[in-house]
């Protein structure tokens, strides 16, 4: 027994030493520091091999201009700083299977031909970019043509106060790629924070995308892609997706977007899509949604908004089931008469019936377009006589004899008390 | 002057309805801030009712009041005492002791349970509303010596500001749609006390719905201090135009 102990330890302690000495054995370890060979990242990558690896420990470098060229990896220690001093981009990734981490990549200036990033991406596939922040850039990190690629854990931070749009870039930049993965990246003072423009099949998730100048999330002809657990805060905008279908938006949460022009989401031309889970809080708009179609809208829950839902009447076949309504000024509003959309089972804190079966579902319906929000969609100045008397008259006379509010927008099972949805979100959250 | 206040104020007080009209006050709010659950919601129809019951009461009691007092009034003409004099004592006899009420009644249970700007404003509203009304009550009192017909007109006052107004403005915005009516519904909010009251009140309130476009432009309105100026300027306006008619008019009228 004791001699198999023994033997135990001692192929243990074998397997330990081969494993760490395992990448010297695929390729060599450039190192650059002060004291080092290398005194250069660029030297240091001009230098490398296919799977070599070029290990940055501590340091400021003022280099721009990194191109690598070959398979490696590009790893920082001990927080090095890679300086672009505003003289064009920084690194450029010009190969495949390319790992870049832990080093923080500072000023780039503003280039409206180049559109300079702190990490670009171009046409290459494989790519790691993981840990690294990136402050005060133009685009932060730039992915063009870039399949199977992850971003991951990054920080983007930059300086959006008293800059305009067009003199911003985004943060995390995607186009044309396919397979990405974005994930655990904090994104702020950008013009988008995420912006995604054909691209397919990814996951983006656990981001956080807050305060950037236009979009916390803007993405285009871009389908098949997932986005959960994601928090979008104080967006100048909030977030807007257009002309997409197969998306699944799922346990994210769209808070404190507020502004003449800000939704917490706003859908155009989105259809067949998923929107399941999510909290939409404070913000001027919760949902807009323009010609969108096929959609399933669950379990969300809508708390404190100007208006929960405007939903236009170029909008079919869309499904509102189990969300919560609590605390907004305006429950849902609509320029027409949307048709063949389905309210169904969703809570709704102005519902003043009653459930005599003890089914916990209301036994009349209700109606959550009230005729002041018709009102309000049309002269918007009368936004002045909310709470007033009259209004509260003129609805009140109107849910019980409807003839201006549109037939077809009634929730005809409206649930008597608030769904709780935190139980299975923390279920959901457990199983993956 | 004072001592005729004092008179004033001690034949109100021994009818008792000032008393109740503060227990109800009081009873409302306290009501209302435990049975939201929020304060922001019980601030909220408080709001309601606030801007509901403070006129009606304050114009109602205020006229009974001036029609009660017609013979105290006559005594106190006979004696070497001015018109103006009497008459501003009585209508600060009768609201001060109504805003007395609506402090302890409103003021209190705001300051308990929901401290801030925004019970700040819904104090100032109700104080102002009661000035005001108090002032349009009197108005219509020296205009007809008939009680009944005085306190008709104050009840039409108060049906008109509190709901015909919003009324016939939402019909006219919503036959002009078409126009930018932006600062043209500004205009017409400030000719009513009621509605200004409310306008302050909510863009603390309905923040969110209030950052929709039109209603940025009046945040930026209101929000700054110029503007909450102007709007408590109008207010002043609105208490001293009818109190100071009124006063020319019980000056000059045959009692």
């Amino acid at each position: 027994m004791k001699n198999l102990s023994k033997y135990l330890v001692v192929w243990t302690a074998c397997t330990l030493v081969w494993l760490l000495s395992s990448p010297s054995a695929l390729g060599d370890t450039l190192k650059v520091c002060t004291t080092c060979e290398y005194h250069s990242v660029k030297e240091a990558v001009r230098q490398a091999k296919a799977g070599d690896i070029v290990l940055v420990d501590g340091g400021v470098y003022k280099e721009s201009g990194i191109e690598i060229t070959q398979p490696i990896s590009l790893i920082g220690r001990n927080n090095p700083v890679i300086d672009g001093q505003n003289s064009g981009q920084i690194i450029t990734i010009k190969s495949s299977n390319v790992k870049l981490e832990g080093f923080t990549v500072q000023n780039v200036a503003v280039s409206y031909m180049r559109d300079d990033a702190a990490i670009r991406v171009a046409d290459h596939e494989n790519i790691q970019i993981l840990n690294n922040t990136v402050l005060n850039t133009y685009f932060g990190i730039y992915l063009q043509n870039a399949d199977n690629s992850v971003v991951k854990g990054n920080v983007v931070k930059g300086e959006s106060t008293g800059k305009i749009e067009s003199s911003l870039g985004n943060a995390i930049h995607v186009w044309r790629t396919d397979g990405a993965e974005i994930s655990n990246n904090k994104v702020e003072g950008h013009r988008d924070g995420i912006y995604f423009e054909y691209v397919t099949n990814s996951r983006v998730h656990q981001n956080i995308s807050e305060r950037n100048n236009r979009y916390g999330l803007h993405f285009m002809f871009s389908d098949g892609n997932v986005y959960t657990h994601n928090i979008f805060s104080k967006n100048g905008a909030g977030v807007a997706v257009m002309y997409t279908r197969n998306v699944r938006m799922e346990h994210n949460t769209f808070e404190d977007n507020w502004g003449a022009a800000a939704y917490g989401l706003l859908l155009k031309d989105i259809s067949q899509s998923v929107i399941l889970n999510n909290t939409f809080r404070r913000n001027t708009t919760g949902i807009y949604m323009e010609s969108s179609s096929r959609l399933d809208i669950s379990s969300n829950d809508f708390d404190r908004n100007g208006w929960a839902i405007r939903l236009l009447s170029s909008c079919i076949q869309d499904t509102f089931r189990l969300n919560n309504f609590t605390g907004n000024s305006f429950d849902v509003s609509t320029n027409g008469s949307p048709t063949m959309n389905l309210f169904e089972h969703n809570y709704w804190d102005k519902y003043g019936g009653y459930d005599l079966d003890k089914d916990k579902t209301g036994d009349v319906p209700y109606r959550p377009v009230s005729l002041y929000s018709m009102l309000v969609e049309r002269v918007p100045p009368s936004v002045m006589f909310m709470r007033s008397f009259m209004v509260d008259l003129m609805d009140s006379i109107e849910k019980v004899l409807p003839s201006f509010i549109p037939e077809s927008l009634v929730d005809d099972r409206p649930q008597m008390k608030k769904i709780n949805h935190d139980s299975d979100r923390k279920l959901v959250q457990n199983l993956r | 002057m004072n001592k005729i206040i004092k008179y004033v104020l001690y034949d109100i007080v021994r009818s008792k309805i000032v008393v109740a009209y503060t227990l109800f006050l009081l009873l409302l709010s306290i009501g209302l801030f435990n049975l939201g659950g929020s304060a922001d919601k019980g601030l909220l129809s408080l709001l309601n009712l606030v801007l509901l019951t403070v006129p009606l009461i304050s114009i109602v009691f205020a006229t009974t009041h001036f029609y009660n007092s017609y013979e105290f009034m006559e005594l106190l003409v006979s004696q070497p005492i001015r018109r103006s004099k009497i008459f501003l004592s009585e209508y600060l006899g009768v609201s001060l002791s109504l805003s007395a009420a609506f402090l302890i009644g409103v003021g209190i249970p705001v300051l308990l349970f929901a401290p801030g700007a925004t019970g700040l404003y819904l104090v100032l509203t109700g104080l102002f509303i009661t000035f005001i009304f108090v002032a349009l009550a009197f108005l219509a009192s020296v205009i007809t010596r008939d009680k009944a017909k005085g306190i008709g007109i104050a009840l039409m006052l108060w049906f008109y500001f509190a709901l015909i107004y919003d009324g016939i403005v939402l019909f006219i915005l919503y036959s002009f749609g078409d126009y930018p009516l932006e600062y043209a519904t500004l205009a017409l909010t400030a000719l009513n006390p009621v509605d200004l009251g409310r306008v302050m009140v909510l863009l603390n309130l309905d923040v969110s719905a209030m950052m929709g476009y039109t209603g940025a432009l009046y945040k930026s309105i209101f929000g700054s201090g110029w503007g909450v100026g102007i709007a408590f300027v109008v207010l002043v306006l609105w208490v001293l135009v009818p109190l100071l008619t009124s006063r020319r008019v019980f000056q000059k009228r045959d009692l």
